[in-house]
């Protein structure tokens, strides 16, 4: 009987204190989970986004999950299950495409769920181009460039990206992805192929092939690697003279650690990162997260996250707001993948073009690579 | 498997049920055979009457039943949270419902079709494959359906999304006309009224979101699919879409353009003269509007091929037709490096074959890893056994180590260790022995994928090797070398005979965890030292065609049992010891 009440005090209690946690937060819940990458990016957002959104909102509590890489697998196995514990997720363009494709990911009304930029014109506007599916919350703009020891390059350090294909300029080893994309377009460019013509030529075995032959012409010293963080340690360790990486993990090696590496922005891989919502939340996590996401993705947000981390925020409105590195000092902005100085020469990452092609080229890939 | 009866119940020590069950009948045998023969003697009798046998039997299955139940709980979580998923998992590989279920119209349309032609389809299919790609857009379901048709023709992925949007246009050609017509024909209640049954209008018109749980289920008003036969369907795909998938009423909802083409085609080919339903002289204006000379169409097969030039090659309806069928062989086919096309069953191009090469890399670098596992760990195993236990539990810290540190910190251990500009060549750099500039390629390759995991498998080596020779008696070997033999014969004829057991269950575990290795060949493989276990990865975490990594792993784990049941065959399986 005693028990019977003291449960029922207890439960009562709780329904009351729910009750007044979801008065005071709107319905929402009391807790997220938040997927990203792990490591220096991760670390941004938390500082930029996270702990001001928690001084905010007191009571939240944010778990992060470092799945990323996972994300999609990871997303459709839980779709499966029928148990999405996930709230938001961190994933590059293309995956954020496949997930809105096999309808994972929930798709959302920009204008809607988004702040406006401070100028008053609408999220969309300012996102721009960067909003490359209806699921995709876009976050920075990051870049595969292509990093070289200093020391280990002669008199005259490369300016283009060709040097990646000179073996009688540069000799020694050079890591690259060890996937099709960047590689197959650096190829076709450097093989004479013009710049707009490129995908064209890749869409055609003829094209597929003649890229393959001229990664063939270095591959004997290729080192390939699979995660990001493998170039910039090759170079540390000068174990290759020169490889291609995502442009972060380049300023982190030359500014934070004062490695004695140089980085090359000559056609660089653009690409975007960002978030998207499960699709099938109940109703009150849902409601914390789209609080959350406006206000991690309003301009000054995106543009704090750049203290941190040498990606462009996605936003036009936040550029002007970069300020200098967190504790280095340094001003971020000419560390921008977007800085005009260092766009001369990009590449925008085709996602359509990948999509249909993905499958194909990197079966060709991968059995050119075994051969 | 005969040489696993020899191991079976009655072996153990211990007295089982199956025990009593033997020494039952062995008594009745004792007591009836000498004298009568097996046939005329009397069954023994239990207590209560009945023959002893039985109930006896009878005893041992509530014991045995007791006993299954004590391990249910166990049998049920493996079969819950191991077999079923893995079975569910393999299952993947020849499952292919998705083309189907997605175009269900379409694939009954191209069953005529004959895809040897090189000629595209009638119209007919074009026509279902409208209706199965707006319904699945809707559904967004299509853009799915383009990744796993992708799989088999490269460009479908981006056909299908743009198709998606493009076919709405279609729909909207016929529903402006309606609409400018008559603007009910864009108003959901007219439709409804028109379609729906009365008494479920009223149902429907009753239901409260908060007291009636689901809505009541649309069902088409009498007649109405007689009459108008396609706008009956397509309304009611409609409205039980937005009553199951989208919560909304369909007295509130206009209906999707697809109805809208539908009514035309309809009103097209039937007389509504006699109809006097609801919204009867709407349909009517409507029919006359349909017979008028300015009544804009549009051909399905020009719309698709507006929307995109991919719908009139005969490409993408072959490879429709080909993989309509519910089960494929198409993913086991592209595991062997074949393809299914038009002509039938071919290899792949030389320059996309892969997994025949990795499946042969796999199985030979595993048994060398088996086989270098076998040469570092016999001596070890065998110090371990014949030194003084102090000295022998020191030696048995060091072969444990490697087990409590992480597995990638090990294998970039090796990184540091073997790379160009690692330990290992500056040492030999420094010592002379080898040129600055020709410093050993050691990691990156088959060799380092060796290394890496001959010293990571071999604690799974040494462990039941060192189980099975610290049960060999220290005194037959004394025996032997006191009648007069070698060392060597002494080793080669009495100890190694009985170490074999260790080296058969070292070998089975090594093998077997080497074949489906992926993180440690990932990270020092290089392109010529990684496994089909890499592929499976890639398939199942970035390219997502789980088919085919489940074809994959299919293969993998059948290549696995045939190996286990040759060794069976050749060695014995009761020539497996873990321990003594």
């Amino acid at each position: 009987m005693k028990l019977t009440k003291t449960l029922m005090t207890t439960s009562a209690l709780t329904v009351a204190a729910a009750a007044a946690f979801a008065a005071s937060h709107g319905n929402m819940a009391g807790s997220m989970t938040l997927v990203s990458w792990g490591g220096a990016y991760q670390n941004s957002q938390t500082k930029a986004y996270a702990e001001p959104y928690m001084a905010n909102n007191p009571g939240v509590s944010m778990t992060w999950d470092e799945s990323s890489a996972e994300a999609v697998a990871k997303l459709r196995a839980m779709n499966e299950a029928g148990n999405i514990t996930w709230d938001l997720v961190d994933v590059e363009a293309a995956d954020a495409i496949r997930l809105c494709d096999e309808g994972l990911a929930m798709e959302i009304d920009h204008d809607e769920v988004l702040a406006a930029a401070p100028d008053g014109s609408s999220a969309s506007d300012d996102f721009g181009d960067s909003i490359i599916s209806d699921c995709f919350i876009p976050q920075i703009v990051f870049s595969t460039t292509v990093g070289y020891r200093t020391d280990l390059v002669g008199a005259t350090p490369p300016t283009d990206i060709c040097a990646l294909f000179d073996l009688e300029t540069y000799p020694g080893k050079r890591s690259l992805n060890k996937r099709p994309i960047a590689n197959v377009e650096w190829a076709l460019l450097c093989d004479g192929v013009p710049k707009d013509e490129i995908y064209e030529v890749l869409a055609t075995p003829e094209g597929q092939d003649r890229a393959l032959a001229k990664l063939g012409t270095i591959k004997d010293q290729v080192v390939w690697w699979s995660a990001g963080a493998e170039t910039p340690q090759l170079l540390a360790d000068g174990e290759v003279v020169m490889g291609s990486t995502y442009n972060g993990r380049l300023f982190s090696a030359i500014a934070e650690q004062n490695q004695p590496i140089g980085m090359l922005w000559d056609a660089q891989m653009l690409d975007y990162d960002g978030w998207i919502i499960p699709e099938g939340l109940p109703e009150d996590r849902l409601a914390r997260v789209m609080d959350f996401l406006k206000f991690a993705t309003d301009t000054q947000r995106l543009a704090d996250q750049a203290a941190y981390i040498s990606y462009g925020p996605a936003r036009a409105s936040s550029a002007p707001l970069v300020g200098t590195h967190a504790e280095l000092g340094i001003e971020m902005a000419p560390h921008m993948p977007t800085d005009p100085a260092n766009s001369q020469n990009v590449f925008v990452t085709q996602y359509d073009f990948w999509a249909d092609y993905r499958d194909d080229l990197d079966a060709k890939f991968q059995s050119w690579l075994a051969q | 498997m005969s040489t696993l009866k020899g191991s079976g119940p009655q072996t153990f020590d211990g007295p089982t049920p199956d025990d009593a069950l033997h020494e039952a009948a062995a008594l009745q045998g004792r007591d009836t055979e000498p004298r009568h023969g097996k046939g005329k003697a009397a069954p023994m009798l239990a207590a209560d009457g009945t023959p002893l046998k039985k109930s006896l039997r009878r005893a041992l299955r509530a014991q045995k039943m007791r006993a299954l139940l004590l391990i249910a709980p166990l049998l049920i979580f493996i079969l819950v949270a191991f077999i079923a998923p893995i079975v569910d998992m393999l299952f993947r590989s020849v499952e292919n419902e998705i083309v189907a279920d997605t175009m269900p119209r379409t694939v009954v349309a191209l069953r005529d079709y004959d895809a040897d032609s090189g000629e595209v389809p009638g119209d007919a299919v074009f026509e279902a494959a409208y209706y199965d790609v707006f319904i699945a857009a809707e559904r967004k379901l299509h853009t799915r359906l383009g990744t796993r048709l992708n799989y088999e023709q490269t460009g479908v992925s981006s056909l299908f999304r743009k198709s998606g949007r493009g076919l709405d246009d279609i729909g909207e050609v016929y529903q402006d006309q309606f609409k400018d017509l008559d603007g009910d024909w864009d108003k959901a209640r007219p439709w409804a009224e028109l379609m729906g049954d009365p008494e479920w209008i009223a149902d429907q018109e009753a239901w409260d979101k908060d007291k009636d749980g689901s809505m009541p289920r649309f069902r088409l008003a009498e007649g109405i699919s007689d009459l108008l036969p396609r706008t009956a369907e397509h309304y009611r795909i409609f409205a039980r879409f937005a009553q199951v998938e989208e919560g909304d009423s369909p007295l509130k909802e206009e209906p999707w353009t697809a109805v809208h083409t539908a009514l035309y085609q309809d009103l097209a080919e039937v007389d509504v003269s006699s109809y006097t339903g609801p919204g009867a002289e709407r349909l009517k204006a409507a029919d006359a509007l349909v017979a008028s000379p300015g009544f804009k169409t549009v051909n399905f097969k020009e719309a698709f091929a507006e929307i995109d030039r991919g719908w009139t090659e005969p490409a993408i309806w072959q490879t429709i037709r080909l993989y309509s069928p519910k089960y494929t062989s198409g993913y086991f086919l592209n595991a062997v490096d074949m393809e299914k096309t038009v002509d039938g069953i071919g290899m792949r191009d030389e320059n996309e074959r892969i997994y025949g090469l990795l499946f042969k890399r796999t199985m030979f670098m595993s048994l060398v890893i088996t086989g270098s596992c076998i040469l570092l760990g016999y001596p070890i195993a065998y110090l371990l056994s014949n030194l003084p236990v102090r000295t022998a539990n020191l030696l048995m810290i060091l072969v444990l180590l490697p087990f409590w540190t992480s597995l990638l910190v090990r294998t970039s251990a090796w990184k540091i260790m073997l790379q160009q500009q690692g330990v290992i060549n500056d040492t030999l750099v420094w010592l002379g022995l080898v040129a600055d500039d020709a410093r050993l390629v050691m990691i990156n390759n088959q060799l380092g994928t060796i290394i890496a995991m001959t010293h990571i498998l071999l604690p799974f080596m040494i462990l039941p090797m060192y189980s099975v020779m610290s049960t060999i008696p220290p005194y037959y070997v004394r025996a032997a070398k006191s009648l007069g033999a070698t060392n060597w014969t002494t080793f080669w004829r009495v100890y190694f005979p009985q170490s074999v057991p260790g080296i058969g269950a070292g070998s089975i575990l090594v093998f077997i965890l080497a074949i489906g290795y992926y993180i440690t060949p990932a990270i020092v493989g290089g392109t010529t030292g990684t496994f089909i276990s890499n592929r499976i990865a890639y398939h199942i975490s970035s390219s997502l065609n789980w088919g085919l990594a489940a074809a994959l792993g299919t293969i993998l784990l059948a290549a696995v049992l045939i190996l286990y049941w040759a060794y069976d065959r050749i060695v014995g399986i009761d020539n497996v010891k873990l321990g003594g």
